[in-house]
């Protein structure tokens, strides 16, 4: 297991700078001149020179990568010149809205999932089963704003139960801040709750059938210990695959939810960036999600070789 | 010999008639394929028949009807220019459908050949397959954020911008296929016989590693829908004039409270457009992959 682990981690080196570099190339990828861009008509040729200047448009580009990877690796990840605010300060503002939605929105899909599909795999055949597929497919099927623009009509306009969006710190009130999050969270876990229930039911289908299973019924254990010791236990290697895929892409997802529900996290940070064109931001918030997605990746990666043995000596 | 061959060849021939056959009848009879298949087609019919089907001009303004509920003059009502969001969802749904098709049509070009030079020969394998890796690396919907970033708000910069994220992952499934494909005794056989790499591998390879990739690409339409109205919806799609179903989505977000309509129908569609493909996705999937009827 150790081995497998530095082996991972020695792997991981070379993507994170290959990533970075892509992500430092957009201001240089952009047709035409970015800082022009940036500035819309408007402005001034001194006004586009300074930006171009700000930008290091102006440099070389193994001399701008220097520089580039020397800043972010302090810390450094230039300045917006929108928010005129450094951007790795408003990244580290927003942050912990994306990851708070993110996290709910996860455990939301971990739990209903799992036990949808476990109870969809017990009744299979039944009406049970039928249901539970019928509402994963349009779990699959429905466009996450177009849900949270049905659940904000409905829970907010018409019951007002939750607030319409926004966002409450929890140094404000524990209650407001989960209120202020309850919807968006479903919202976007509902997709990732979709995939883990049909994953966990096609899994626990075929671990269902093989002979120790049969063997422990046979034996007189309850429903209960086959079903969640015996069964679960087995069919949960592939389920953590589909979690761990899943979770990088909450992550990700939190860009349209974000937007919606009118949350100051990273992903509306990266939306209104391109928006403005406001390149600094843009980039920088697509390092940290591309970061952090990969890092979950990562975590599950490992998880899977210490639950499954076989991978580790691939 | 040549005749054998020959009675090698019609033999199999009728036995992939057969195979097919019977794929199509099982099709047929998959509930799931069927109502896929039905919705697909209603939502092709209605979009391509836009013009016929609308009425109206979709970007025709009509300020003495604002934001007016549905009614038999208008289905779907209309938006707060007026204009009459039936003709605009039909319009809208063209876009989706074809973003849908080209996206997964040119994933499966790209996937393929890249696939396919890394599986057959070996000395690119590692340049291409890590290449794909790095692609991977980003989350799909951010990837295709920046890549609208960069290149600006267009239809065909959605399509590539979509294509750039989903094309790793047809390119491993193929590359899968080939590497195995490649051991096989019928190719080593045609090699023997001095067949050229080219034939090899677009008269052998090539067809027989397409099942799981024609599987996968299926929800690829699915994905590149959903993605494609997530784009408009943040408003780094099309330019806002264009009527997608994203775009009057975004609209219809400031009038939920008083015209609900106005966010109800273009949803919808897309949903059930969208629920149509992923049914159809499943059918198609039980009927190539046996191991996962049930």
């Amino acid at each position: 297991m150790g081995s497998y682990i530095i082996r991972r981690l020695l792997a991981f080196i070379p993507t994170l700078l290959v990533v970075s570099f892509l992500v430092f190339m957009m201001t240089r990828l952009v047709p035409g001149d970015a800082a022009a861009m940036m500035l819309g008509q408007e402005a001034t040729t001194e006004q586009r020179e300074q930006l171009r200047q700000e930008l290091g448009l102006d440099r070389s580009v193994t001399e701008q990568a220097i520089t580039w990877y020397g800043n972010a690796f302090r810390g450094d990840l230039g300045h917006s010149y929108f928010l005129h605010q450094p951007v790795t300060e408003a990244l580290v503002s927003r942050l912990p809205v994306t990851l708070s939605v993110t996290l709910f929105a996860m455990f939301f899909a971990i739990v209903v999932g799992i036990s949808a599909g476990v109870v969809a795999s017990v009744r299979h055949g039944r009406f049970l089963d039928w249901g539970v597929m019928l509402i994963a497919i349009f779990g699959l099927s429905i466009p996450v704003f177009w849900l949270a623009l049905n659940m904000i009509f409905i829970f907010s306009v018409r019951l007002g139960w939750f607030p319409t969006g926004g966002y409450v710190p929890i140094t404000d009130g524990f209650f407001e801040y989960l209120r202020h999050l309850f919807m968006p969270s479903i919202a976007l876990g509902l997709a990732y709750t979709a995939l883990i229930a049909r994953m966990t039911r096609s899994t626990m289908l075929e671990v269902l059938q093989q002979d120790f299973v049969r063997t422990a019924r046979a034996k007189g254990l309850g429903q209960r210990i086959v079903i969640l010791r015996h069964a679960l236990r087995n069919a949960l290697i592939p389920i953590i695959t589909i979690i761990g895929i899943s979770a990088g892409e909450l992550l990700a997802g939190s860009v349209i939810t974000e937007t919606v529900f009118n949350l100051p996290g990273v992903g509306r940070l990266i939306v209104d960036g391109v928006r403005r064109r406001d390149f600094p931001v843009v980039q920088g918030g697509i390092l940290i999600i591309t970061l952090s997605y990969l890092l979950i990746n990562l975590i599950a990666d490992l998880l899977y070789a210490w639950a499954n043995p076989r991978i580790r000596y691939e | 010999m040549a005749t054998a061959m020959a009675k090698g060849t019609t033999e199999s021939l009728k036995e992939q008639n057969r195979w097919q056959r019977s794929a199509l009848r099982y099709l047929g009879r998959s509930r799931s394929a069927q109502v896929g298949l039905a919705i697909v087609a209603l939502a092709i019919t209605l979009s391509l028949g836009a013009p016929i089907f609308a009425g109206t001009d979709p970007s025709a303004m009509e300020p003495t009807a604002i934001l007016q509920p549905p009614s038999a003059e208008h289905y779907f009502g209309t938006d707060n220019f007026g204009r009459d969001l039936w003709s605009r969802v039909l319009y809208g749904g063209r876009i989706s459908i074809l973003v849908g098709i080209s996206v997964a049509a040119a994933t499966t070009l790209t996937g393929v050949l890249i696939g396919t030079v890394a599986g057959y020969f070996s000395r690119l394998d590692n340049v291409l397959m890590r290449a794909m890796d790095i692609l991977m690396a980003f989350p799909p919907i951010l990837l295709a954020i920046g890549v609208m970033a960069i290149l600006g708000a267009s239809l065909i910069n959605i399509i590539i911008a979509l294509v750039i994220p989903y094309t790793p992952r047809a390119a491993r499934i193929v590359r899968a296929e080939i590497l195995h494909l490649r051991e096989q005794d019928f190719i080593q056989a045609a090699r023997s016989l001095g067949m050229t790499d080219f034939r090899l591998i677009t008269r052998h390879l090539v067809p027989n590693s397409l099942t799981p990739l024609l599987i996968q690409q299926t929800f690829i339409v699915a994905l590149a829908i959903l993605a494609e109205s997530g784009l408009n919806f943040l408003g780094i799609g099309v330019p806002p004039a264009v009527p997608t179903l994203g775009n009057i989505l975004a609209d219809a977000r400031q009038f939920l409270r008083t015209s609900p309509w106005m966010a109800l129908f273009p949803g919808l569609f897309i949903s059930m457009l969208v629920l149509g493909v992923n049914l159809l996705g499943d059918g198609i999937r039980d009927v190539l992959d046996p191991r996962m009827r049930r």
